[in-house]
């Protein structure tokens, strides 16, 4: 930054350094030189004081030699030349007998970054090596890195480099971690640091010596090693586990990552290292540097994507503070939206709502779009909040609530009643051109049950001219062919005048040529347009809670884990809660359409059976509690009966995911044992009803069971065996545990062994055909009043969910 | 490892420059400012990417502290760096300023220069570095009776004889001697931060309590303190015992030092405190208070006929009152209206336990509809209750083995900060 007055600052300066009055009194000496370093990290160019500041630095005082050098090193590479002059003073320091002015003369000759000089340094840091003072040598060991990186292509000495190996025994942490940094950089294209066994181990019985920070740059390098047994292994492991607790964040997530690495191989090992750095990750998350708390949030979402249950009793923990930043709010809601399951989801939504007039528009906007990413598992407890949102009549609120509803009804069709509903007797006029273009979406959508839907189209036609957006007339196109084919009379007009102004006067290329393109669909015929435009629209109603992520192995993130990645990742995503959104808007009907038919189920696949236009109706309600369930199973034992094998495997999904597909389909999940357990079970009941011959209502209970037989287990284990799915997870580590002396040659391979993981991945699902037989489920299912239609009926609906579920997941 | 440390002022001033590894030029300052002045209000600022260089921030004192790296860093160490920094810079200098970076500047190099080496973390304890740290602190605030009103800012009251003086917190560790001549104290905080969520019809629907125990040591050698806790204090729900007049908290930590072989016993640390700030122990409590909140809130909203809001808001303190707070007049309160963000801004300069304020506002808003009265709310408190913990944590007794040479002094202080006080109305 330029300042008035910068050249006669430095004269003046100049003049008072070489003042012979001035360098003869020690305090004014050491002032003057205060000022020059304070113009300096102002940002003003003082370089021309260089040759006064060299002869400052033969000083006995310290503070003045502290100061100077500061200012060498700043400068120096300008002054190549006057730099030599130093070297002399300061190769004469590193003979001091204090080792503070040794230090300091050595570490300051090498910051000054000249190539030129490194013939004079290399043997006061040969000597440095061997100093008797551990802060010389802590000094003289990261020298010999700066060395290297002044001049790369003159290799560093073998005999140095094998003397830093050696002072890795030193006794002073600080110099052992640093011997670890210079060899890490020194041997860079060698790949670094070797860490044999003896290496890592010595390392590791030091590492409670080192401080918090040494502690985290010993645990980044040994992610390297491999430990050669089962055995050293869990030693390992068991020496590093009080770490992962340290309320030190670095530590603790330095020691995870590590973690993560040594087990790649054993998820069950790396889903207890998460449980276990759960809460110090929690108080990360709450601690008061803010920045702190980001990092820590943005890790947790990280082990979310593999643990989704990992934080679901401390949902509370992310709820927001009304002095956070914006950025942290909304990192939570992000967090927040993953924890939702039925015992909380009435206080998270609660909690959101309360954001969703937040001051901060963004804020709102992204409480709002979460309430929409949970509404596709809690559809109506979602849609009420967001349709009440709309009351408020502000700007920013219903052009964000209008675009989660466009979002939601795209995966949730059934909500398109409420929906409907809202939009009838719209008035407001939307500025937001997002908003605008989300409405015109939803009314080409369901033009036909909104009755007012050709008057506010209308009313954008005759605005167009003033029309802004490309985006937006693209969109009202679209939704007035779509409204055309429903209600062809009340539209033909409007749609005739929009086509003309479109094509004669638009300006912009892709909204003109979309036009054209509807005015020739248009010339073939109806059908073709109903074909393009309606072909496929409608997503399939068993996506929604199908398409939620099943959990990803900790693979895919554990590399990223505990760098930067996270946090800038976090800044690229901001505001849009689910990158995965389908954003129908942005899409021309073509790729939608093409889109649409991607998102179907292949031929192949089942489809579920709609519900509705079926014959047999099911419904959730009344209500069962487990007390009655019990009492009723127990009743009918005797009564209508039946037990079916199912040709099934178990399905993959978390037993969350699986209920909310059973509600879909309006069967109530009463109870389930945990995913690995056998025999697996579930308990599920509900009520069925002929919509055609008025039959009474029968109410069906189900037990599903998976036992699991004996030869099945060992065939799943051969099979599975490298697996990464959570599933097998815990039966493999304790497999493992067993027989470590069998496994232990796939573990050296491991490397060179990823292809192979692949192609058994792939073999394992080709095998899934076979071993279905022996992988059915049993299911058990007891009526009342006895229907076998209904019964067939229900298990028909049953099989479909499970099927589906299976080639989803697996 | 990092490139380069800098200290910007939030106008954008260099205040500190320091480059250690000469990978990036100067002009990453520049940059730096251009970027974090030109993100949107939603954007989390704290890693930012510029080309090949990371730019990683905090923001304390109104200061930006930023550290460069080329290398994937760990994003926590960066972060426990920057906030160590900031934290010697206040041991150092006395309090964090731009007035304070500024006049310590050569300290401030000086300290770099022993933390870092080659954008490698050396060292950060104080024991270490007060061998090497030579340039003695300017303190940038030299005593005025200003200074006095501040007291109270960590619980000490001015009604009372034994008042911690608040300046002593707020003077550098390494202070000249003739100044404070040599006094020997030694200051034992217990801060805990709320974290409540109150619905609109009255329950409490979160409340956390995380909280720390601070020791601040001003005494040149200090060999071992022992802290003794509350007898009853007991961690995780297993452990509770009795009829609940137990001290309870969820997850406990300590700092690495700590000595805990009295601890399963007596609760008893044992700390060697260093010179400067330290945290020794850090707590949290989720959702099981043992006291009920401190503050209730009766809010009543409505239109009047003249289309005006009116926000009648009773609020009261559930605190045990104290005989000393009856002498107190009338608090002079003030509120005002906020409209950058939509916000009544209410202050109330002291608030005794067991009273209860209210307050009438009527705010002319237009186009008010019955759809607007949701948008009220919620009301957020923020406050400071000194000598109060609410997780009932105390300390028992603070020795220092041996005995101390010349006259020490030990001070224990509570306090309880809002962090997010939040109700719904």
């Amino acid at each position: 930054m330029p300042y008035l007055g910068d050249e006669h600052t430095v004269r003046e300066l100049r003049r008072a350094l070489s003042n012979p009055n001035v360098q003869a009194d020690h305090l004014r000496y050491r002032n003057t030189i205060h000022r020059v370093i304070r113009v300096m990290s102002q940002g003003q160019d003082v370089s021309g004081l260089y040759s006064e500041m060299v002869k400052a630095c033969a000083t006995v005082d310290i503070v003045q030699k502290k100061l100077v050098y500061v200012f060498l090193c700043a400068y120096a590479s300008l002054n190549p030349e006057l730099s030599l002059l130093v070297i002399n003073t300061l190769r004469k320091d590193c003979s001091d007998h204090n080792p503070m002015i040794r230090s300091l003369a050595l570490r300051n000759m090498c910051n000054l970054r000249l190539p030129g000089l490194s013939q004079y340094v290399q043997q006061p840091l040969t000597v440095g090596l061997k100093d008797k003072a551990a802060c010389v040598r802590r000094v003289a060991v990261l020298g010999w890195a700066k060395i290297h990186t002044i001049q790369p292509t003159t290799g560093i000495d073998v005999a140095v480099v094998n003397e830093l190996y050696g002072l890795l025994r030193d006794p002073d942490p600080v110099v052992m971690v640093n011997c670890l940094r210079a060899l890490e950089e020194i041997l860079q294209e060698e790949g670094g640091v070797a860490i044999n066994k003896p290496i890592a181990h010595h390392l590791l019985n030091r590492l409670k010596l080192c401080d918090v920070w040494g502690q985290s740059e010993v645990l980044a390098v040994l992610q390297r090693y491999r430990p050669r047994s089962e055995d050293e292994l869990f030693d390992i492991l068991s020496l590093l586990d009080p770490a992962l607790l340290s309320h030190h964040a670095p530590v603790m997530a330095a020691t995870l990552r590590l973690f993560l690495s040594l087990c790649s191989t054993l998820p069950a090992v790396c889903m207890s290292a998460l449980e276990r750095v759960r809460g110090p990750l929690l108080a990360a998350a709450g601690s008061t540097s803010r920045e702190l708390r980001y990092a820590a949030l943005c890790h947790i979402q990280l082990l979310l994507r593999s643990e989704p249950g990992l934080m679901g009793e401390h949902y509370k923990r992310f709820f927001c503070g009304y002095a956070e930043p914006p950025y942290i709010k909304q990192n939570k809601m992000q967090v927040l939206v993953e924890l939702v399951n039925d015992d909380n989801v009435a206080m998270v939504l609660d909690e959101l709502r309360g954001y969703c007039t937040d001051v901060n528009t963004e804020t709102s906007q992204t409480a709002i779009n979460a309430i929409g990413s949970i509404g596709r598992s809690y559809t109506d407890r979602c849609l009420a909040i967001l349709t009440g949102l709309l009351g408020l009549k502000q700007e920013h609120i219903t052009s964000a609530v209008l675009q989660t509803l466009r979002d939601l009804v795209w995966v949730c069709p059934q909500c398109g009643d409420a929906v409907c509903s809202a939009l009838e007797g719209w008035e407001d006029n939307l500025q937001d051109s997002q908003g605008r273009g989300a409405l015109l979406w939803l009314l080409g959508v369901y033009g036909d049950r909104v009755t007012g839907a050709p008057y506010l189209l209308e009313d954008c036609i005759d605005g167009v001219r003033s029309e802004v957006s490309a985006e937006v007339k693209t969109e009202l196109l679209t939704a007035t062919l779509r409204l055309f084919l429903s209600r062809p009379a009340e539209t033909q007009d409007m749609m005739g005048r929009l086509l003309v102004y479109c094509i004669e006067e638009e300006v912009d290329m892709c909204v003109r040529d979309q036009a054209l393109l509807y005015y020739r669909l248009l010339h073939c015929g109806i059908e073709e347009v109903r074909q393009v435009l309606q072909g496929g629209r409608r997503s399939d109603p068993s996506l929604g809670p199908l398409i939620g992520r099943p959990p990803e192995p900790i693979s895919q993130w554990a590399s990223s884990f505990n760098t930067l990645e996270p946090l800038t990742l976090g800044a690229s995503t901001v505001g849009n809660s689910d990158p995965a959104t389908p954003k129908p808007s942005t899409l021309t009907p073509n790729t939608l359409t093409s889109n649409a038919e991607a998102m179907t189920p292949t031929p192949g696949d089942p489809h579920l059976p709609d519900c509705s236009s079926g014959a047999l109706s099911l419904s959730v309600s009344p209500a069962l509690t487990p007390e009655e369930f019990e009492r009723l199973w127990l009743q009918l034992e005797k009564g209508a009966c039946l037990e079916v094998c199912v040709a099934c495997p178990v399905p993959r999904c978390s037993p969350e995911g699986l209920q909310v597909a059973l509600q879909l389909v309006n069967i109530q999940t009463l109870a389930f044992t945990p995913p690995n357990t056998h025999p697996w079970r579930v308990y599920l009941y509900t009520h069925t009803s002929h919509i055609s011959t008025k039959t009474p209502h029968t109410l069906i209970l189900a037990e599903l069971l998976h036992t699991g037989g004996e030869g099945e287990k060992e065939e799943e284990e051969e099979g599975e065996e490298e697996g990464e799915g959570e599933e097998e997870g815990e039966k493999e580590g304790e497999g493992e545990k067993e027989g470590e002396g069998e496994k232990e040659g796939e573990k050296e391979g491991e490397e060179e062994g990823e292809g192979e993981e692949e192609g058994d991945k792939e073999g394992q699902e080709e095998g899934d055909g076979e071993r279905e037989k022996e992988k059915g489920l049993l299911v058990v299912m007891r009526q009342h009043p006895g229907d076998q239609t209904a019964l067939r009926g229900f298990l028909s609906v049953l099989t479909t969910v499970l099927h589906t579920l299976s080639t989803h997941t697996a | 490892m990092i490139s380069q440390v800098f200290i910007l002022s939030s106008k954008g001033d260099h205040l500190i420059y320091k480059d250690f590894r000469g990978e990036a030029g100067k002009d990453a300052v520049n940059k730096f400012y251009e970027m974090v002045t030109a993100l949107t209000g939603g954007q989390p600022p704290v890693v930012m990417k510029h080309k090949e260089l990371h730019f990683v921030h905090i923001r304390q004192g109104g200061l930006y502290w930023v550290a460069t790296t080329k290398a994937d860093a760990s994003p926590f160490t960066i972060i426990e760096f920057l906030n160590r920094l900031t934290a010697l810079v206040k041991d150092y200098c006395g309090c964090l300023s731009e007035k304070s970076v500024q006049m310590n500047f050569a300290l401030i190099y000086e300290l770099l220069d022993e933390v870092v080496d080659f954008g490698y973390i050396q060292t950060t304890s104080t024991d270490i570095l007060k061998n090497f740290i030579q340039t003695e602190a300017v303190s940038s605030k030299p005593f005025s009776l200003f200074d006095l009103s501040n007291v109270g800012l960590f619980g000490a009251d001015t009604q009372q004889n034994k008042v911690a003086p608040s300046a002593a917190a707020t003077r550098p560790i390494v202070s000249s001697q003739g100044e404070q001549g040599g006094k020997n104290e030694i200051f034992v905080d217990v801060i805990e931060r709320m974290s409540v969520v109150i619905g609109a019809n009255g329950v409490l629907m979160k409340a956390d309590i995380e909280g720390e125990i601070r020791v601040k040591c001003y005494m040149p050698s200090c060999s071992e303190m022992r802290i003794g806790l509350n007898e009853e204090f007991s961690i995780g729900k297993s452990q509770l015992s009795g009829y609940g007049a137990a001290v309870r908290v969820d997850e406990c930590s300590f700092h690495q030092a700590v000595r805990l072989d009295e601890f399963d016993t007596y609760r008893i640390l044992k700390v060697c405190p260093s010179q400067g700030e330290q945290t020794v122990m850090q707590y949290q409590l989720c959702d099981d208070l043992p006291t009920a909140p401190p503050f209730r809130l009766f809010p009543s909203i409505e239109r009047d006929s003249g289309g005006r809001l009116l926000m009648y808001l009773k609020l009261r303190c559930d605190l045990p009152p104290k005989s000393l707070s009856q002498e107190l007049s009338s608090p002079d309160q003030s509120a005002e209206l906020q409209p950058k963000n939509k916000a009544v801004h209410w202050e109330i300069p002291r608030f005794p336990g067991g009273a209860q304020l209210s307050a009438l506002f009527k705010l002319e808003v237009s186009g008010l509809s019955a759809a607007s009265l949701q948008e009220v709310g919620p009301v957020s408190l923020s406050f400071e209750l000194p000598k109060y913990t609410s997780t009932g944590l105390q300390i028992r007794f603070l020795r220092l083995s041996p005995i101390q040479p010349g006259p020490s002094q030990r001070w224990v202080r509570y306090v309880t900060h809002s962090d997010s006080y939040t109700i719904r109305i």
